[in-house]
């Protein structure tokens, strides 16, 4: 139990994905100039990231070990996950309407956000149990979530700002990113 | 089209990094060291490289519906063949990039160039953007993780310039430094550009993007 709320801590605020393991910048930049896009798009990482978490998880213990082609291991992730998306997507469309249209849109980008193969990746880096590897991928989700909303929490207040010409749009948000990690970097002693 | 210019707007006209604005991941993730900056670099030229020739050469024969998981598949066979050539033959580096280097197949930039340009264009000039991308995203990635080891470990390429008796700013080297650095650099490019437009008489700005504006090829 100590062991899953280290990984828990640990996954959403001392090692977050975007602030300290620069995983899915491009959404958090380019998705993040209004609270309501950041919520769907961290709701939209957290469905896909916890279902696809498990789902490599077992197909690497199950299929690639066994066969000996453990260095498969980036072409089969990536393609399990185009699929995985694809599948959330049809899925969500006939199930749930509402669900659909309010995560819908960022469910494509989500195939390229290298956070969901980032977190696969590392949970058999670590040598995860299979239940570590569904409380680090769910967490480190969170982690994605939060960073993005607190990012366009700043943003929306950025707007109203009087910026620097040079430093107006991305160079800003950089700068914004830095002081945040900074703040984060407060948690590192926790575990 | 002119074949220098194919080649040479990649580095500095459309540097993939500081002007289209792609593939930070990686940029700022690894830049803690001038040798991790080239490393990283190298391969992704390696693997730009490769699936810019092969993506040219088999475009015409994929359906239009499926090439984008076409392209992953040619780009994911090449990044596995680069983690395989670093795990044999550079084993420090491949310490120090960790799962940064299989996740060069979620790099937007390759993918970005596939689509929006070896796609549509013949085997010579796709070879030509390949290396002029690859080169302006490393020289991109060489300044970066440059400022950052000489202010975060007073060293560059691992030798030491200034003496141990000051402490070097270890913020550098720490994840903040990588968005503070980035984010200056870029803002010293707009800077740049705006001067060079003045100096244009105001010239109207004609970069071309490369992706029609499809911003979720990179999103």
């Amino acid at each position: 139990m100590k062991e899953i709320l280290a990984v828990m801590v640990g996954a959403i605020f001392v090692n977050n994905v975007v602030l300290a393991q620069f995983l899915g910048i491009c959404p958090v930049i380019g998705v993040s100039k209004k609270i309501s896009t950041a919520v769907g798009m961290g709701f939209g990482v957290t469905f896909v990231m916890s279902l696809a978490t498990p789902i490599t998880y077992i197909l690497y213990y199950t299929v690639l070990v066994p066969f000996q082609m453990e260095f498969m291991i980036t072409v089969i992730f990536i393609l399990v996950i185009a699929s995985l998306v694809q599948i959330v997507e049809l899925v969500m469309k006939k199930v749930s309407k509402p669900l659909y249209s309010a995560l819908g849109i960022y469910l494509p980008l989500i195939t390229t956000n290298c956070s969901i193969l980032g977190v696969a990746l590392l949970v058999i880096q670590h040598n995860y149990s299979f239940v570590t590897a569904l409380v680090f991928g769910f967490c480190s989700a969170l982690g994605f979530s939060l960073a993005i909303i607190i990012f366009a929490g700043i943003r929306e207040k950025l707007e109203e700002a009087d910026i620097p010409g040079a430093f107006a749009g991305v160079p800003i948000t950089f700068i914004t990113a830095a002081i945040l990690s900074l703040a984060f970097m407060g948690f590192s002693g926790l575990v | 089209m002119n074949a220098f210019n194919v080649f040479s707007k990649g580095i500095i006209r459309e540097n993939p990094v500081l002007r289209l604005l792609l593939g930070f991941c990686p940029v700022l993730a690894v830049t803690t060291t001038a040798v991790n900056g080239v490393g990283m670099g190298l391969a992704t030229l390696f693997v730009l490289f490769w699936s810019n020739i092969v993506i040219s050469l088999i475009s015409s024969f994929i359906p239009d519906k499926v090439r984008i998981p076409c392209f992953i598949v040619v780009i994911a066979t090449f990044v596995t063949i680069v983690d395989l050539l670093i795990r044999a033959f550079f084993p420090e580096l491949n310490k120090s990039l960790g799962i940064f280097i299989p996740l060069i197949v979620v790099n937007c930039i390759i993918l970005g160039r596939a689509e929006a340009f070896a796609s549509k264009n013949g085997l010579f000039y796709s070879i030509l953007d390949a290396l002029g991308m690859g080169l302006g995203f490393t020289l991109s990635l060489v300044i970066l993780s440059s400022i950052r080891e000489i202010l975060g470990n007073w060293s560059i390429f691992g030798i030491s310039i200034v003496s141990d008796q000051i402490p070097p700013i270890l913020l550098f080297v720490l994840p903040p430094g990588a968005f503070l650095t980035l984010g200056l650099m870029i803002a010293t490019v707009v800077v740049i550009e705006k001067r060079g437009k003045v100096a244009n008489g105001g010239a109207q700005d004609e970069r071309n993007l490369g992706c029609d504006g499809r911003c979720d090829l990179c999103k």
